[in-house]
């Protein structure tokens, strides 16, 4: 099984969760797979260490034209749909910008004088790390000033056991990076706060996932904080709310800490078995 | 006109709670909510709607099943992984098509059209102390740097037609696309974090993507009492780097209380530690230069 822990607001804790389901599932025995889908900015790392795997780089292609053979016909510049070929046919100035660049090989079919070659560009890379033997810890990590981490995400899921039980720690937002995460679950957590902010964006990500037709709960985090609006929104919508968690300055500073709760302390160890349960529970039910 | 961006690298950081103090500080100004994902400063400023406009973030390629051979051409040449048989049919995935429209070249017998992907918009109006343009994505849009440009680019023209000469741009999380476009060309970066592993990690990544466009930066830590050993770790090493760190607001409750009113802190409990200490960032921000 695939579960993703996601939210559309960020900092509320989706990191926070995924650790402590890791947490809770390795020491149960289970085979579990933690892979963070937060590319661009990933931070399960700060959590756990282990024993380095594997680590290898994800590329792109980017077209390279050889000014020699180009005619300057600009069917490459016509078929490009991402401005990343700059045309000036009077001055016969052709240039790809490799920034902008979706790799989608349409330059190449274009070109009948055979000009375009292409060589890679590094997005990113994905590293994993034996927490034990049956517990991988599976990080993607895009390089600074790429526009897109999405293909450094999907490879970094691909590497997981597929055997195991999946974690992903995915990006904030509703744009591609956590389409391209969610697309891949059997089972998505929400992770919000009882805040406008937080409400807000939980509806744009249940309206999304709901879209994507993937089974979906909620987890509150720092619940006492807000106010109770959002457990109406739950409640009229009939959305599980799987968990919540309470705001404590003790929790906050555990986490800043880079420790695990789960850990730390025994009754938390509790709710996040239970919680791993719920969620195989409602799985089972939805599946059915 | 000086555009100053608030960024974060990590989510959650307090970005909007602060440019909402920002926008409520000082005379009028106009404001860009560029975290066009997952838009809250609204919210908070609930300006007019004034104008709105629909964004056309791509196109989505779909399949006319009575006009295709399945010769499978389209499929050999996606390099989205887009397109496959699906029971003895071609299929396309809208969530992995990027819209290249490569496979609606390619196919002979034109059964591939490109679908306009419009569900996006864009507003702009005035709020109680200026204007302000925020966007809303369609879920699962691309794109969404394009649209923070058109966000911005409404901004300037705002600026230019009012005469006011500040924006505040509200940036998303992370360093891909969208924080990329709100940052490119602005005079300053305003970098909130938090005392946390994970606040600290994204700052120096944050960082590195402010140091390689150029821009100026300075550092707030917010929350920044709820681990004080994290706190100077992160002042530290700033220190180190020479980026200075122009403020350090302390937690409180009444930030989250004035969220629920629709206020900002200042406006809200403006006698606040908290409060107080926005203040002064916001006078170090807009005296010259950085800080």
């Amino acid at each position: 099984m695939k579960i993703a822990i996601a939210s559309g607001k960020g900092g509320t804790g989706k990191t926070f969760v995924a650790t402590n389901l890791f947490w809770v599932a390795q020491e149960s025995g289970m085979p579990v797979t933690l892979v963070d889908c937060d590319a661009e900015e990933p931070n399960v790392a700060e959590f756990f260490s282990g024993k380095e795997q594997f680590a290898h780089g994800v590329f792109q292609q980017v077209p390279v034209i050889d000014t020699e053979r180009c005619t300057f016909c600009g069917k490459c510049f016509e078929y490009c749909n991402y401005n990343a070929i700059v045309f000036l046919p009077q001055n016969n100035f052709i240039q790809v910008i490799p920034d902008l660049c979706h790799d989608c090989g349409a330059c190449i079919y274009a070109c009948n004088a055979g000009a375009i070659t292409e060589e890679p560009k590094l997005l990113g890379n994905v590293k994993a790390f034996s927490f034990n033997r049956h517990a991988l810890l599976i990080e993607s990590r895009s390089e600074i000033g790429v526009y897109s981490p999405v293909s450094v995400i999907k490879k970094a899921i691909n590497e997981a056991d597929q055997k195991s039980l999946i974690l992903m720690d995915s990006p904030p937002g509703i744009s591609c990076p956590f389409i391209a995460t969610i697309d891949q679950a059997d089972f998505v957590i929400l992770v919000t706060e009882p805040t406008p902010f937080g409400l807000h964006d939980l509806k744009l990500s249940a309206a999304t996932v709901s879209q994507m037709k993937k089974p979906f709960g909620v987890v509150i985090n720092r619940a006492g904080l807000g106010n109770q609006e959002i457990y109406e929104w739950l409640e009229y919508n009939r959305v599980p709310l799987l968990l919540e968690i309470p705001f404590d300055k003790d929790i906050a500073r555990i986490y800043s800490e880079g420790k695990v709760l789960a850990k730390e302390t025994s009754t938390y160890q509790e709710v996040f078995s239970n919680l791993l349960k719920r969620i195989t529970h409602y799985y089972l039910s939805w599946s059915n | 006109m000086v555009e100053l961006a608030i960024l974060s690298g990590k989510g959650g950081t307090g970005k909007t709670s602060i440019s909402a103090a920002f926008a409520t500080l000082g005379s009028e100004m106009i404001v860009a909510d560029c975290d066009v994902d997952a838009a809250n400063l609204h919210l908070v400023l609930q300006p007019g709607q004034d104008f709105q406009e629909r964004f056309v973030t791509g196109a989505k390629a779909i399949i006319e099943q009575d006009l295709c051979t399945n010769c499978g051409l389209c499929i050999n040449y996606c390099r989205f992984d887009a397109i496959s048989y699906h029971a003895g049919q071609v299929a396309i995935s809208e969530t992995s098509c990027d819209g290249c429209r490569l496979c609606f070249r390619v196919c002979s017998s034109r059964a591939i059209r490109m679908v306009e992907s419009d569900k996006s918009f864009w507003y702009s109006g005035s709020f109680r102390n200026g204007f302000m343009v925020h966007a809303r994505l369609a879920p699962g849009e691309e794109n969404s740097g394009k649209l923070v440009n058109v966000v911005r680019e409404q901004a300037r023209k705002l600026a230019s037609m009012t005469g006011l000469g500040t924006i505040i741009i509200d940036g998303p999380a992370g360093t891909g696309c969208p924080a990329i476009s709100s940052l490119t060309g602005t005079n300053k970066a305003l970098i909130v974090t938090e005392p946390t592993r994970s606040g600290f990690h994204d700052l120096k990544r944050i960082l590195e993507l402010t140091g390689g466009f150029k821009i100026p930066s300075v550092v707030v830590i917010n929350k920044y009492d709820l681990n004080w050993n994290m706190t100077g770790e992160i002042e530290d090493w700033c220190l180190q780097m020479n980026i200075p760190v122009i403020g350090k607001i302390p937690f409180d409750a009444k930030v989250v209380e004035a969220m629920l009113h629709c206020k900002s802190i200042v406006e809200w409990a403006p006698e606040s530690a908290a409060a107080k200490e926005i203040s002064s960032i916001y006078q170090q921000t807009s005296n010259n230069g950085v800080a």
